[in-house]
């Protein structure tokens, strides 16, 4: 099934662009809250920013990965051997 | 009255006679007991039970309330489903540690005082240990002992704390305790210990991948979760206990993106998930408390699900270092599958389980941020968001790609055995199910629950965040960035007693021995030749004193060498005429009185 560059291509297609349309649908929502369509409970005021959450995902996740890779490994690297001897 | 049973010694004299059982007859009596314990629980009223008196102290074996009581549920639903998962392994002592095991966390849950709360803690320790060595390994023995050692010391600074306790208080109640003196802060930090705090963590993510396939599955649900529980039960709204949250939430997730081995992966993604519900714990109110629970009844579920996956890839390839896997959901489609489902709970996508719990704490946290003096509580909230999409980074996208997609590692096995199928899929239903409909776990929780996780806004909002962290991953594994699996061992803070205690020890073996040696030589010849100066040292002052008159009287070469020689031996062997001994001795008393 992935063995296929195609279905891998077609794959990220979708995701790429399931990705866009929940910005769009978050525009949506705003929109429809703020003409009291729809209720919106929030807890602070950064969260009925548009896409606060997308960001917030984003950013905490690249930064995870960019502090694993180059601050905590380098630290914390050892041999597999390193406790056996 | 008593008409019920113990829980737990359903389980431990159930899990003790499995050994007379053969063939099928094993099977079947195996999946009654915790069958036969969940009818029994079923029928306990709430109140205490099995008051027993021992001493000066009045024992009570059987608490039920609400908390004890989804605890209780749930350790006995996730036993029949590990024993299922279990069944094709045919190890007696697999089965009988298991059950004691289980059996042991529910008598500490229902343990309505500090004294059998302490026996059977131990006893949890004893049934686990006892799982992680039945993996036959030379790392898995030595991991066990290892585990055994820290638990050991747990157990102490917890019986500490209970005896100090009762002697301050004269109550072994199982009531709420504040942090005031020694004896709270022993409990509490007893308690710590298997709760897998921060630094006191790594006995956790050390032993359990070391654990057998089934052990691991046993060893996810109990141990943390009975420190959960008697932290909600002790030291609810604690605040410490927020920041300790924080920080369990918050550490592991760096670690489990670098880590090679997927079940260590999974143990830091449990401390990271033990994280939220120690936060709840420490925020204290009702809502945050029942999130706790509920989130500790959903965790058990989907990280045993996790588990059980990651179980039945070793058991069919023998490997679980993500370098050595990928391609699998061609083999094991079903698994593959399953492992999915498990991961989409634990990253709360909604419809899965994880998601109408962990949200009920962050809720909670935010609520209490808006209260006077709780302003910090923003950076708790931050912190745990921050959590949620890194879990889904590492536990939600990490296991399943790099176990069954990823590179092809080329391993063609068999799908995973029927029994561990259906162990999986029941774990799996019940995520969905609570995810779909979480009224039923909800009407168990410790309080009376307003909450409704399925608002448009929450909704939307979790599921934007968990794929633009899958968007993340993405682009990062596109450009090259993210971190490549690779061999290796990351040190954790267990390096203190596995690297720097070993050092020390080398170091005290080297210095101090050779230091050791060296002042027992130079004693040895201080004493030794004292002992030879004062042998003869008699004979030889008097020698220096008669020499002299000797030489005054005219002596002179072979008389004089006789003299000597005979003086000597005289004073030596005693022989002196009995005169000269009295003459000596009057004169010293006669010098003493002369200059005193």
């Amino acid at each position: 099934m992935f063995d296929d560059p195609q279905n891998v291509k077609r794959l990220l297609k979708i995701f790429f662009s399931s990705v866009i349309f929940l910005l769009i649908l978050d525009i949506v929502y705003i929109f429809l809250s703020n003409a009291h369509v729809i209720h919106r409970h929030v807890n602070y005021k950064w969260e009925e920013f548009w896409g606060f959450y997308a960001f917030f995902g984003f950013v905490a996740c690249v930064i995870l990965v960019l502090v694993s890779k180059y601050v905590l490994r380098p630290l914390v690297k050892r041999k597999e051997d390193y406790y056996d001897n | 009255m008593t008409t019920n049973i113990l829980p737990a010694f359903i389980f431990i004299i159930g899990g003790l006679l499995i050994p007379f059982f053969k063939g099928r007859a094993k099977t079947v009596y195996m999946l009654l007991i915790p069958v036969a314990g969940f009818i029994n629980l079923l029928y306990i009223p709430f109140g205490d039970h099995f008051l027993v008196g021992f001493g000066e102290f009045k024992l009570v074996l059987l608490h039920i309330d609400r908390l004890s009581l989804l605890f209780g549920y749930i350790f006995h639903i996730i036993s029949f489903i590990t024993i299922i998962y279990i069944l094709n392994f045919k190890n007696d002592v697999e089965y009988v540690a298991g059950f004691i095991y289980a059996g042991a966390a529910l008598g500490a849950i229902y343990a309505g005082d500090l004294f059998s709360f302490f026996v059977f803690w131990e006893m949890l320790t004893i049934g686990s240990v006892m799982l992680i060595w039945a993996r036959k390994t030379k790392a898995a023995q030595s991991a066990g002992f290892r585990y055994l050692m820290v638990h050991a010391f747990g157990g102490l600074v917890l019986f500490a704390g209970i005896v100090m306790h009762f002697t301050q208080t004269g109550s072994l109640e199982m009531l709420k305790i504040t942090l005031t003196d020694a004896s709270s802060y022993l409990i509490f930090f007893g308690i710590g210990i298997n709760c897998a705090w921060p630094i006191l963590h790594p006995w956790l993510t050390d032993a359990y991948p070391e654990a057998t396939i089934g052990g691991t599955v046993f060893l996810s649900a109990f141990t943390t979760k009975t420190a959960v529980y008697a932290l909600a039960r002790l030291f609810p709204g604690t605040e410490a206990l927020i920041w300790i949250g924080v920080g369990m939430a918050a550490f592991p997730i760096f670690y489990a993106v670098i880590e090679n081995d997927l079940r260590r992966v999974l143990a830091y993604s449990l401390i990271n998930q033990v994280g939220f519900m120690v936060v709840g714990i420490g925020i204290g109110t009702e809502l945050a408390i029942n999130g706790a629970c509920a989130h500790a009844f959903n965790d058990i579920l989907f990280k045993g699900l996790l588990f059980m996956s990651m179980g039945a890839v070793i058991y069919r390839t023998g490997k679980i270092k993500a370098t050595d896997l990928g391609g699998l959901y061609k083999s094991m489609p079903w698994t593959t599958l399953f492992c999915c489902v498990g991961a989409a709970s634990i990253s709360a996508f909604p419809l899965f389980s994880g998601f109408v719990s962990k949200s009920m704490v962050m809720e909670a946290a935010a609520e209490g941020s808006h209260l006077v003096g709780q302003g910090s509580y923003v950076i708790v909230w931050l912190v745990l968001l921050f959590a949620s999409a890194g879990v889904f980074h590492h536990a939600g996208i990490k296991i399943p790609f790099f176990a069954f997609f990823g590179h092809d590692s080329g391993l063609r096995v068999k799908e995973a055995p029927k029994n561990m199928l259906i162990a999986m899929g029941i774990a799996a239903f019940l995520c969905i199910f609570i995810g779909v409909y979480p009224k039923p776990l909800y009407s168990i929780l410790p309080f009376q629950v307003d909450y409704h996780p399925y608002s448009i806004f929450h909704v939307l909002s979790q599921t934007e965040l968990l794929f633009f962290s899958a968007l993340a991953f993405t682009l990062l594994l596109l450009a090259g960035i993210y971190p490549s699996e690779i061999r290796a061992l990351n040190v954790d803070s267990d390096w203190i007693y596995r690297k720097l205690g070993k050092t020390l020890y080398n170091t005290f073996d080297k210095v101090l021995n050779p230091l050791n040696t060296f002042c027992e030589s130079i004693v040895m010849a201080v004493a030794s030749s004292t002992a030879r100066f004062f042998k003869d040292a008699g004979a030889k002052i008097s020698l220096f004193v008669a020499v002299n008159f000797w030489l005054l009287a005219g002596y002179r070469d072979k008389r004089l060498e006789i003299k000597k020689q005979r003086l000597y031996n005289d004073i030596l062997q005693g022989t002196l005429p009995a005169g000269i001994g009295a003459a000596v001795a009057i004169t010293f008393v006669v010098l003493v009185y002369v200059l005193t």
